[in-house]
């Protein structure tokens, strides 16, 4: 203790050293954030405000505003920036009905509860690729399990789904849907056992029958998971593209084209790297409003 | 006065549930059951959920058919180093986020908050090109190792759980003579197993799963994970159903494996994602 004591330790130096012991607790993980995320995220910026094949022989070249007045003329980035925005307006809405009637059944006292809760959340945790297989094989227009089951039931013409230019983007939006929902669902779950039961007793003892009860209890009690669960799902939404490479390829032609996969072929197939970080930050940009707008609300709310 | 007497609303209940339940499984039972047709029998109609003779043969063919087992083997590795990784490296962080005073915290915590908001979409481009021209690491594991190992998200769910443990644990620690290492690992480190498990079934799920990280890093075969290794096999032998389909079940087990022994974990990361925002 005394020979402790007679070394003299500042503030200033004590200061310094936890400012050091801090730093060194950081440091291995904001080291490989800042090269791998940060770099490229300022990288990204500022070449979209360039000219570059990627190639360490030809230096990137500057063409200010160039690659954004491109994104007006090019009907590939329209199509592809429409599409998003209709797979965004279909597959946000379906999924919060399906997952929000799924945690309502499940926050019931039923029968083999937890094995309904496990099952529903099957199809988000398994591989991408496997389900898209399956998917694939029973709604194959020719043979497919499905359009058997729509012929047996007298359908003369059942749609070609993902290889039918009226139905793939449905096909995509539903099968989004189902793969989905589960995750949702353990949010709603949450949100409902929130919900005071004293709120259900009052409206009961109100004269208030199960409609009535979800409408004006469960509703607006809701209201925090529901704009949380909007938000998070939309910027899914914006981002797709593994589920399009699989279920429909972008097809056919390019009626199921999103962002990200034109950003992909911009990028990695015809080697235009300054005009696809253009085209990434209007994906930037649409995940930023959504954003702003889930700070706003959650500063309402709070 | 509510009793659990079967009435009305109580059916449509249970209707709209074993409706629900069976589009959440039907796609799975049928994968299971082609896996086990010759790819003749795979579409007959009606469906013959069990097959007559099934078929294992399929179960066996497919490790020679594509070389499985090496992108299994490519899986497992990576996904345990990132999940490893991802643990030490962001509950590291978090502690001195959580637990210690120093110069320009919040700035930095800000840095991390700011990236959130950025789809890796958004920046893929110029890391793939950074990694390939700086680092020469195209077509390499430690390409896919570096890009998911230090998530923002990671450091923020770790931060959240420390900060709900008492600050005066740490004072009455320190007080005893211990300094912060000793602190966060025989301290905070046992405490915050709920965390670490959210933590590493999250990245363990996502690792497997990962499919456009691996499809733009990894071009040789052997190299392959087996999310792109099985889509490569199905974009060649698309009709061989029975193969496929068998190849799809072995590639499901070890996610709904670790899923069913993690549930618990998984689900409070979600509900607490969802509470707190």
């Amino acid at each position: 203790m005394s020979i402790e004591n007679a070394r003299i330790v500042t503030p200033k130096i004590r200061k310094r050293r936890n400012n050091l012991i801090a730093y060194s607790f950081i440091a291995p993980n904001f080291i490989g954030f800042a090269i791998f995320t940060l770099v490229p995220i300022v990288m990204a910026v500022t070449l979209s405000f360039m000219k570059w094949n990627g190639s360490g022989v030809q230096a990137p070249r500057f063409v200010g505003l160039d690659n954004y007045t491109h994104l007006l003329r090019d009907g590939r980035f329209i199509e592809a920036f429409f599409n998003t925005i209709v797979y965004t307006a279909a597959t946000v809405p379906l999924t919060m009905i399906f997952a929000l009637l799924l945690a309502v059944i499940l926050n019931q006292k039923i029968f083999a509860r937890n094995f309904f809760r496990t099952i529903s959340f099957f199809p988000y945790v398994a591989s991408l690729v496997a389900v898209a297989a399956v998917w694939n094989a029973l709604f194959s227009p020719e043979k497919g399990p499905v359009n058997s089951v729509l012929r047996a039931l007298g359908v003369a013409n059942p749609p070609g789904w993902a290889v039918d230019p009226n139905w793939a983007m449905v096909t995509l939006i539903l099968f989004s849907v189902w793969k989905n929902m589960g995750y949702y669902m353990v949010m709603y779950l949450a949100g409902l056992q929130g919900i005071s039961p004293e709120l259900y007793e009052a409206a009961s003892l109100d004269g208030a029958n199960a409609a009535q009860k979800f409408r004006y209890v469960t509703i607006p009690q809701l209201g925090a998971t529901n704009f949380l669960v909007l938000v998070m799902l939309t910027i899914q939404c914006f981002k797709v593209y593994d589920i399009v490479l699989m279920i429909t390829n972008a097809g056919p032609g390019t009626k199921t084209l999103v962002l990200v996969f034109h950003i992909y072929n911009v990028a990695f197939k015809q080697w235009d790297l300054g005009y696809a970080s253009a085209i990434s930050m209007v994906l930037f940009l649409m995940v930023m409003i959504v954003t702003v707008i889930q700070f706003r609300g959650e500063k309402k709310t709070a | 006065m509510e009793k659990n007497k079967i009435g009305p609303g109580r059916i449509i209940l249970y209707v709209v549930l074993l409706i629900l339940a069976f589009v959440m499984l039907m796609p799975f039972a049928w994968m299971l059951s082609a896996s086990l047709k010759l790819n003749k029998d795979v579409f007959t109609f009606p469906i013959e959920w069990i097959p007559k003779a099934p078929r294992w043969q399929n179960y066996q063919d497919i490790w020679t058919v594509i070389p499985l087992s090496k992108f299994i083997l490519n899986t497992v590795k990576l996904t345990v180093i990132v999940t490893l990784l991802q643990l030490l490296t962001s509950s590291f962080a978090a502690y001195a986020f959580a637990k210690l005073d120093f110069k320009g915290k919040n700035a930095l915590f800000l840095g991390y908050i700011g990236t959130i908001a950025v789809p890796w979409q958004a920046y893929m481009v110029p890391q793939f090109i950074m990694m390939r021209n700086v680092f020469h690491l195209n077509d390499t594991h430690l390409a896919i190792i570096c890009l998911q190992a230090f998530s923002a998200f990671g450091v923020f769910l770790m931060r959240q759980f420390y900060s709900d443990i008492p600050d005066e644990l740490c004072e009455a620690a320190r007080i005893d003579g211990m300094n912060e290492y000793q602190i966060w690992w025989d301290i905070m480190l046992p405490l915050s197993k709920p965390a670490l498990s959210t933590l590493t079934i999250f990245t363990f799920v996502n690792t497997w799963n990962d499919f456009l990280g691996p499809l733009i890093y990894l071009t040789t075969t052997e190299k392959k994970t087996i999310q792109i290794g099985l889509r490569m096999f199905i974009s060649q032998y698309s009709t061989e159903y029975g193969l496929i389909m068998a190849a799809s079940v072995i590639v499901l087990i070890p996610v709904l494996a670790v899923f069913l022994s993690l549930q618990k974990y998984f689900v409070q990361g979600i509900a607490t994602s969802g509470l707190k925002g």
